[in-house]
C-alpha cells in the first residue's frame, strides 16, 4: 500500500497542473479575493465621494433657501429641466445625476406647512452619494426650522431631543466583532474551503484511476503480487493528502493573506481594519480544528472521486462524472448557510453540513466543542463506508475491465 | 510450464440493446451473457514458446487476462510450474511476467523508476533491484535513457522499458497479448529478440499474435481459438502440416473445419 501510495505522490509532485490545484490556487486565491475585494470596493467609494453630481430642482421657487443651499455645495452642480418634462424619464436618459421636487407647501415653518415631502428622483443601483449629499444641506435647514418651532413654542434646549424622539431603543449588541464578522464570512469560508479541496483531490483522483486505465498501466499494477485493496488504498492516501495538502494550505492562506493584506491595505478604511481584528481573533487551535475537521471531509471527497474515476474509461469522462459532484458538496455547504441552520440537533449529524456549520462557528468564537463528537462521527461513518465502496468498486471486473 | 484446462470465462451485457448486428448473431451471447471464452485448454512447457491465434473476438485477451489473474475464470483451471492462479492468484503473480502491445509506463517516473517500481512491488530488495536493472539495460540497451522521463520516449524506448518492467522479477513464464502490435519494425523486433532470449532461457513464454511470419519464426507449439474454443493445440510441425501452402491457410482450416 504504502509503495503505490509513495510512486503516486511522486508522480503528483512532477505534474505541474496539479501542483497548480493543490498548491497555487489555495495560495492565490485568497489574497486575489481580499486583494480585489478591498482594491475595488475603495476605488469605488472613492470615485463616489470626489464625484461631482448635477442636479436640477422642479418648483424652486417654492423653496429659496434650499435651492441656493443645492447650488452653493461643492461637489453639485445645477442644471435646467424644461417644464413639464417627464422627470423619470429625463433622470433616466442623463439629463442629471438627480432631481429634487418641491411641494406647494414646501415653507420654513412646520408649525404652517406640516411635514413636507421632498421628492428625489434618482438611480440607486449601485453604489452613490445622492441622498447623503441632499442631506448634508436639507438636515441643516431641518434643524433651523425645528429650532425656530421650539423657540416659538419656548421649549427648553434640553428637552428639545425628547420632543422630537420621546422613545429611544438603545441597542447593546453583546455580540463582539468576531461574532459579527464571523456570522457574515462564516458562512462563505467552508464553501470556499470545501471546493479547493475537492479541486485540490480531484485531478490526483483521475490520474490515479481513469489516467491509469488510458496509459495502459492498470492491467499491470492489477496482476502485480499486491492485494487489490491495497492498491485501492495507497491510492486513497495519494488522493486524499492531495487534498489535505489543498486544505491545510487554503486554510494557513487565509489566516495569513487575510492578516497580512489587512495590514497592508488597513489605508483603505475600516474594512481592511476589521479583516486584521477578525483573522487576529481566531487561535490557532481553532484553525488547528477546523484542519482536523477537514480531514475526513477529504477522505470522503478522496474516496467518492476514486470510486468515479476508476469507473471511467478514459481522463475526459472521470472528468465528466466528477462535475456532478462539485454539485453534491455545495448542496449541503448551502443548507449551512441558510438562516435558522445551527449546529445543533440533526443538523451536528448531516455530514458536510456539519462541518460548514462547525466552521462558521470556530470562525465566530461560539463553537460548542461538543458537537465535534457527531461531527467527527458522521463525516467517519461516511467516509469509511465510501473507502469500503472504492475497494468493492475496485474489485469489480465489470468497472476495471469496462 | 503451465497448463489450461478448459477455462471459461462468459460477462453479463449491460445493455443489450447497444449490441451491434453481428454481435447478436455471435452464438456466444446467450441471454444477458456473453460466454466470451467456453472451453480452452493447452499446455506449454519449459523453453517452448506457443503461439496463441485466433480471429478477432476469439477470446485470446480474455484467454490470457485469467491467466494473468486480472480476471477470473468461471470455470477451468490454469496452474503455473503446479501454483493453481485461481487459488494462489499472489503466489501466480510472482511466477508471471505479462507485456502487450498497449501497456503503457508511467510518464512522469524515469524508465529507471518504473522498473524499480514493479520490482519494489514484486518484493525484491533494492540491492537485487538494482542490480537487476543494470543486467537488463545491458541486455535491452537501455542505459542511454534509463534515467530520463518516460513520457518523451519514442515507442521502441517504451516497449524497451515495458519489456525490463515485465520481467524485472525474473518470472517462471512470461504471457504477451500481441506485444507487436503497433509497434515500428524496430520495436517489434526487440519484442522478438527477447522472447528469443527467454526461450534460451527456460522460460515458457505463451504470445498472441496476428502475424504469422513471427508463429514460424518463434513457436514451437500453436494454440488456434475461435469463438472462445480451442480450435486446435498442437506443435508447429503439425500446424504447418495442415496445409501444404502457408500458414494462413492451416491457421484458415482450423477454424473452417470446426465452424
Amino acid at each position: 500500500m504504502w509503495l503505490v501510495m509513495q510512486k503516486e505522490i511522486k508522480e503528483l509532485l512532477r505534474d505541474r497542473k496539479t501542483l497548480f490545484f493543490m498548491i497555487a490556487l489555495p495560495l492565490l486565491l485568497f489574497p486575489a479575493i481580499f486583494g480585489i475585494a478591498m482594491y475595488f470596493g475603495g476605488q469605488a467609494v472613492e470615485k463616489a465621494r470626489s464625484e461631482v453630481l448635477t442636479f436640477a430642482i422642479v418648483n424652486a421657487d417654492q423653496a429659496p433657501v434650499l435651492s441656493q443651499a443645492l447650488s452653493e455645495q461643492e461637489l453639485l452642480d445645477r442644471v435646467e429641466i424644461e417644464a413639464g418634462a417627464d422627470i423619470s424619464e429625463w433622470v433616466k436618459q442623463g439629463g442629471a445625476d438627480f432631481v429634487i421636487e418641491i411641494p406647494e407647501n414646501f415653507g420654513n415653518n412646520p408649525l404652517e406647512t406640516g411635514q413636507v415631502n421632498l421628492k428625489v428622483y434618482f438611480n440607486d443601483a449601485g453604489l452613490n452619494m445622492v441622498e447623503r449629499r441632499i442631506r448634508e444641506v436639507t438636515d441643516g435647514i431641518a434643524e433651523e426650522n425645528q429650532a425656530q418651532v421650539f423657540d416659538l413654542l419656548g421649549v427648553e434646549s434640553d428637552k428639545r431631543s425628547g420632543v422630537l424622539e420621546p422613545i429611544v431603543l438603545e441597542k447593546i449588541n453583546v455580540a463582539d466583532k468576531r461574532e459579527d464578522i464571523g456570522e457574515k464570512a462564516g458562512r462563505f469560508f467552508p464553501y470556499i474551503v470545501f471546493i479547493l479541496c475537492l479541486q485540490g483531490a480531484m485531478l490526483p483522483a483521475t490520474d490515479l484511476g481513469a489516467g491509469e486505465k488510458e496509459r495502459g498501466t492498470l492491467e499491470t499494477l492489477l496482476i502485480s503480487p499486491i492485494e487489490r485493496h491495497n492498491i485501492v488504498m495507497g491510492k486513497f492516501f495519494a488522493i486524499a493528502i492531495s487534498g489535505v495538502v489543498s486544505a491545510l494550505i487554503t486554510v494557513l492562506s487565509m489566516a495569513v493573506w487575510g492578516a497580512g493584506l489587512g495590514y497592508a491595505l488597513v489605508s483603505f478604511g475600516g474594512a481592511a481594519q476589521a479583516i486584521v481584528d477578525f483573522i487576529a481573533a481566531i487561535s490557532v487551535f481553532d484553525f488547528l480544528l477546523m484542519f482536523l475537521m477537514l480531514i475526513p471531509v477529504v477522505a470522503i471527497f478522496a474516496s467518492a472521486l476514486l470510486s468515479l474515476s476508476i469507473y471511467a474509461r478514459s481522463f475526459k469522462e472521470a472528468q465528466g462524472y466528477m462535475t456532478p459532484l462539485v454539485f453534491v458538496v455545495i448542496i449541503p455547504v448551502v443548507m449551512a448557510m441558510l438562516p435558522g441552520v445551527d449546529l445543533e440537533g440533526g443538523w451536528a449529524w448531516v455530514p458536510l453540513t456539519n462541518v460548514a456549520l462547525a466552521m462558521k462557528e470556530l470562525i465566530k468564537g461560539t463553537m460548542d466543542y461538543f458537537a465535534l463528537i457527531p461531527i467527527f462521527g458522521s463525516t467517519a461513518i461516511i467516509a469509511g463506508g465510501l473507502i469500503y465502496f472504492s475497494i468493492f468498486w475496485f474489485n469489480r471486473e465489470k468497472v476495471l475491465f469496462r | 510450464m503451465i497448463e489450461v484446462n478448459q477455462l471459461a470465462k462468459r460477462f453479463i451485457i449491460e445493455n443489450p440493446k447497444k449490441l451491434s448486428e453481428q454481435e447478436r448473431q455471435d452464438p456466444r451471447l446467450k441471454g444477458r451473457f456473453f460466454h466470451s471464452v467456453k472451453n480452452v485448454s493447452f499446455q506449454c512447457d519449459n523453453g517452448q514458446v506457443l503461439g496463441l491465434l485466433g480471429p478477432n473476438g476469439a477470446g485470446k485477451t480474455t484467454t490470457l487476462r485469467m491467466l494473468s489473474t486480472a480476471l477470473q475464470p468461471d470455470a477451468g483451471s490454469v496452474v503455473i510450474n503446479g501454483v493453481d492462479v485461481i487459488d494462489k492468484p499472489l503466489a501466480a503473480r510472482q511466477k508471471l511476467g505479462f507485456l502487450s502491445g498497449s501497456t503503457g509506463l508511467y510518464g512522469r517516473l524515469t524508465g529507471r523508476e518504473n522498473i524499480a517500481y514493479f520490482g519494489r512491488l514484486h518484493g525484491m530488495s533494492e540491492d537485487a533491484i538494482t542490480a537487476r536493472i543494470k543486467e537488463l539495460a545491458d541486455l535491452l540497451e537501455l542505459h542511454e535513457y534509463l534515467d530520463r522521463r518516460s513520457e518523451n520516449f519514442s515507442t521502441g524506448m517504451k516497449q524497451k522499458t515495458n519489456i525490463a518492467r515485465a520481467v524485472v522479477h525474473s518470472p517462471e513464464v512470461v504471457i504477451l497479448d500481441e506485444p507487436t502490435t503497433g509497434l515500428d519494425i524496430m520495436a517489434a523486433q526487440t519484442v522478438l529478440d527477447f522472447i528469443r532470449g527467454l526461450k534460451k532461457q527456460g522460460v515458457p513464454v505463451i504470445f498472441s499474435t496476428h502475424h504469422l511470419e513471427e508463429v514460424a519464426e518463434l513457436c514451437d507449439r500453436v494454440t488456434v481459438i475461435d469463438q472462445g474454443e480451442t480450435r486446435f493445440s498442437d506443435t508447429i510441425d503439425a500446424f504447418q502440416a495442415l496445409s501444404d501452402t502457408s500458414l494462413s491457410d492451416s491457421f484458415l482450416t482450423t477454424i473452417a473445419r470446426e465452424a
